[in-house]
């Protein structure tokens, strides 16, 4: 297989460091290497490729935006957004994990955790040693969280854990459940280990999206939990919703490197498919195709580093994530339809690869927040007036 | 344990070579560089060893500040400094690269100078056995496995149609084949900790030219493949056209 270069239409690449190219490319190459020969097999079995675990906390790649001094690469955010964009360049599922594990599981103890609990999780989960999921979203809850009824007891020196939380992502692999529930009716934060009597965590199977990636229901029942396993400075919404921000962040990238996946394989194509004695790529209508999504993806780069560096800056408001993720999955997604459509139909076969992308996509338009959530975040913020409900 | 490895940075392999206008270079621009592979095996088998037996790999590399983007990939890769050896280009006398690398790792006290068996650029496979003269070391060539304990060294090298298994006195040259070992990845915090680690800028007088390039010419373009039948019928002549026209059988 041809090693993958990507497009730069507008030299975006010369707003970039050599440590920012070069992290990029050495994230490439191991996607080259491990993800590209592998991928489709596992997204056809619906499995994840649980070996490319230790693979990745080698190189870094877990809560690579994390300081060093919890085992992290510390790393800027640009560098980790070119991480993510090339991850998903592979697939889908393979950023879902790295997002996970850096952005809802350490990123959430780094930030309200104790310092024993961030001494005692972070490395292991920068090492991939442990893994971690993120359990918000409930059955009767997706998105609107704020109406969770999964609730936290105090009891003595434990908490007990009722409820049940749904399309968690690693949830049946993870050693350790971040858990938002109810305690006094405010929202909180608790560290569920693997194990614990009283919390399964049964895989949700036939999903024709994000096959290639764990995804999970999370049963509480009386889940008796040691008392120093909450969070002790997540109080309130605010926490989870602040943890989703970095992960949607780094979605925001992750779909750049889906898009490029997608139109480099339809470009190609398009030269040298010959239909009517021509290469397609001859004609108008395909043109237009080709042309938006470079377009696009061009748009994507240019706004999305900017986003980068106001994070790096500390100037980075939430609603500019929610603006990115809304903007770049949904072209991401649009772009990875028209390039199956160019395949014709070898597009659905598993020897390409845009059809996974474009099934994969369809995940990730809803979770982190659908599409229209973020239309309805980005337009209470430029009108003052919410439109939820 | 200190080793020294020789680098060059040279094009992608993949990169698309074109002739520049003076026709004796190639054009540089947007051309993406990368470690010599062979070198980055040399680079990998001295991390290897001084991750076993201790010590420093210093980085040795001839050119102008912009090979400094891959000695920092060197440096990413766990190697502890680097030297640049100052110079406009890349001498296309191996004599003099030879002579310049000699003149530097004579001061360093090396126990093992690693290279790689050639540069993929101009594949002159010289400068190691050159420097191992200068230096009156045993030069030990095309190189697929090494072993260092307690001052004996073995390595096991490739030659026409087998291996040969040779021992050797330190300090020694080495040149490294492709098998020798799978390179790694550069890790985030390899690359973020290469940020820090010092390159020296060293000037010396490079010796003049003996040799220099006339010409650059592109290879002659492939003549397009034939189709010489259909199913088992076409056998006998394909049979016959590999033995007397491809000669390959
Ligand atoms: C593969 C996968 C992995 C996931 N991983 C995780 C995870 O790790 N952790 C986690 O907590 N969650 C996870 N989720 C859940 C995800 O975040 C939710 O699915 C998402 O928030 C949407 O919730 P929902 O599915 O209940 O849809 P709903 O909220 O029921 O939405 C259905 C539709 O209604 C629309 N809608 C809802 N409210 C409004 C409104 N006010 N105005 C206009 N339209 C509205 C939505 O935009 C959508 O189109 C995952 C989901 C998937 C598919």
């Amino acid at each position: 297989m041809k090693k993958f270069e990507s497009p730069d239409y507008f030299q975006v690449d010369d707003l970039l460091s050599e440590e920012e190219k070069m992290i990029r490319q050495s994230i490439r190459d191991w996607v080259d290497e491990e993800v590209m020969p592998i991928i489709e097999e596992y997204y056809q079995k619906g499995e994840f490729p649980m070996h490319l675990v230790p693979q990745m906390g080698e190189m870094g790649l877990f809560g690579a935006n994390l300081p060093e001094e919890y085992g992290c690469a510390g790393v800027n955010n640009v560098a980790y957004g070119l991480m993510m964009q090339e991850l998903e360049r592979g697939d889908s599922g393979i950023r879902s994990f790295a997002s996970v594990q850096g952005a809802l599981v350490m990123y959430p103890i780094f930030e309200y955790g104790s310092e024993e609990q961030k001494k005692y999780w972070l490395p292991k989960l920068a090492s991939g040693e442990k893994i971690g999921c993120f359990g918000l979203t409930e059955p009767d809850y997706g998105s609107n969280p704020g109406g969770m009824v999964t609730k936290a007891v105090k009891d003595g020196n434990s908490y007990i854990l009722n409820g049940a939380k749904m399309w968690i992502t690693n949830g049946t692999i993870a050693d350790v459940a971040v858990v938002w529930a109810k305690l006094d009716g405010e929202v909180r934060g608790f560290l569920v280990e693997k194990g614990t009597p009283g919390y399964e965590a049964p895989e949700i199977k036939g999903k024709h999206s994000l096959r290639a990636s764990v995804t999970s229901e999370l049963v509480f029942q009386d889940c008796r939990i040691p008392a120093e396993n909450i969070l002790p400075k997540a109080k309130g919404l605010k926490a989870p919703l602040s943890c989703l921000t970095q992960a949607r962040y780094g979605i925001a990238w992750g779909a750049i490197g889906s898009a490029m996946a997608t139109y480099d394989e339809a470009l190609d194509y398009a030269k040298t498919r010959i239909q009517f004695d021509k290469p397609i790529a001859s004609f108008q209508l395909v043109q237009n195709k080709l042309v938006y999504m470079i377009t696009e993806i061009t748009k994507m780069q240019t706004l999305t580093l900017q986003l980068g560096r106001l994070k790096d800056q500390g100037k980075l408001r939430f609603t500019q994530v929610s603006m990115a993720k809304r903007n770049n999955v949904y072209h991401a997604l649009q772009i990875a339809r028209m390039a199956r459509d160019i395949l014709g139909a070898n597009g659905i076969t598993s020897e390409y690869q845009s059809m996974r992308h474009m099934n994969n996509l369809e995940s990730v338009y809803t979770y982190e927040g659908t599409h229209d959530i973020h239309t309805l975040i980005v337009g209470e913020d430029i009108t003052g007036i919410p439109a939820y409900y | 344990m200190n080793i020294a490895v020789c680098m060059k940075q040279t094009p992608d392999t993949e990169a698309q070579i074109k002739i520049a206008d003076d026709g004796t270079h190639i054009q540089t621009d947007g051309i993406k560089w990368i470690i010599n592979p062979y070198d980055e095996f040399a680079i990998e088998e001295a991390l290897r060893i001084t991750e076993k037996h201790g010590g420093e790999v210093t980085l040795i590399s001839l050119g102008p500040a912009s090979v400094e983007k891959t000695i920092r990939e060197g440096l990413a890769m766990g190697a502890h400094k680097a030297i640049r050896i100052d110079a406009p280009e890349s001498p296309a006398d191996p004599q003099v690269v030879g002579a310049a690398l000699a003149e530097v790792l004579k001061e360093g006290n090396y126990d093992l100078i690693l290279f790689g068996k050639q540069a993929i650029d101009d594949d002159q496979s010289q400068v190691p056995s050159i420097v191992a003269t200068l230096l009156d070391l045993p030069a030990v060539a095309v190189v697929v496995k090494l072993d260092i304990e307690d001052g004996k060294a073995t390595a096991l090298r490739e030659i026409e149609g087998g291996h040969e298994k040779v021992t050797f006195s330190q300090p020694a040259v080495v040149s490294a084949q492709r098998g020798l070992n799978e390179p790694r990845y550069r890790s985030l915090k390899g690359i973020m900790a290469a940020k820090k680690k010092p390159i020296e800028v060293k000037q010396i007088n490079l010796k003049e030219n003996q040799l220099s390039v006339e010409k650059l010419s592109y290879p002659p373009e492939k003549k397009p493949g034939r189709i010489v039948g259909e199913g088992p019928d076409a056998v006998p002549e394909l049979v016959r056209l590999l033995h007397e026209e491809a000669k390959v059988i």
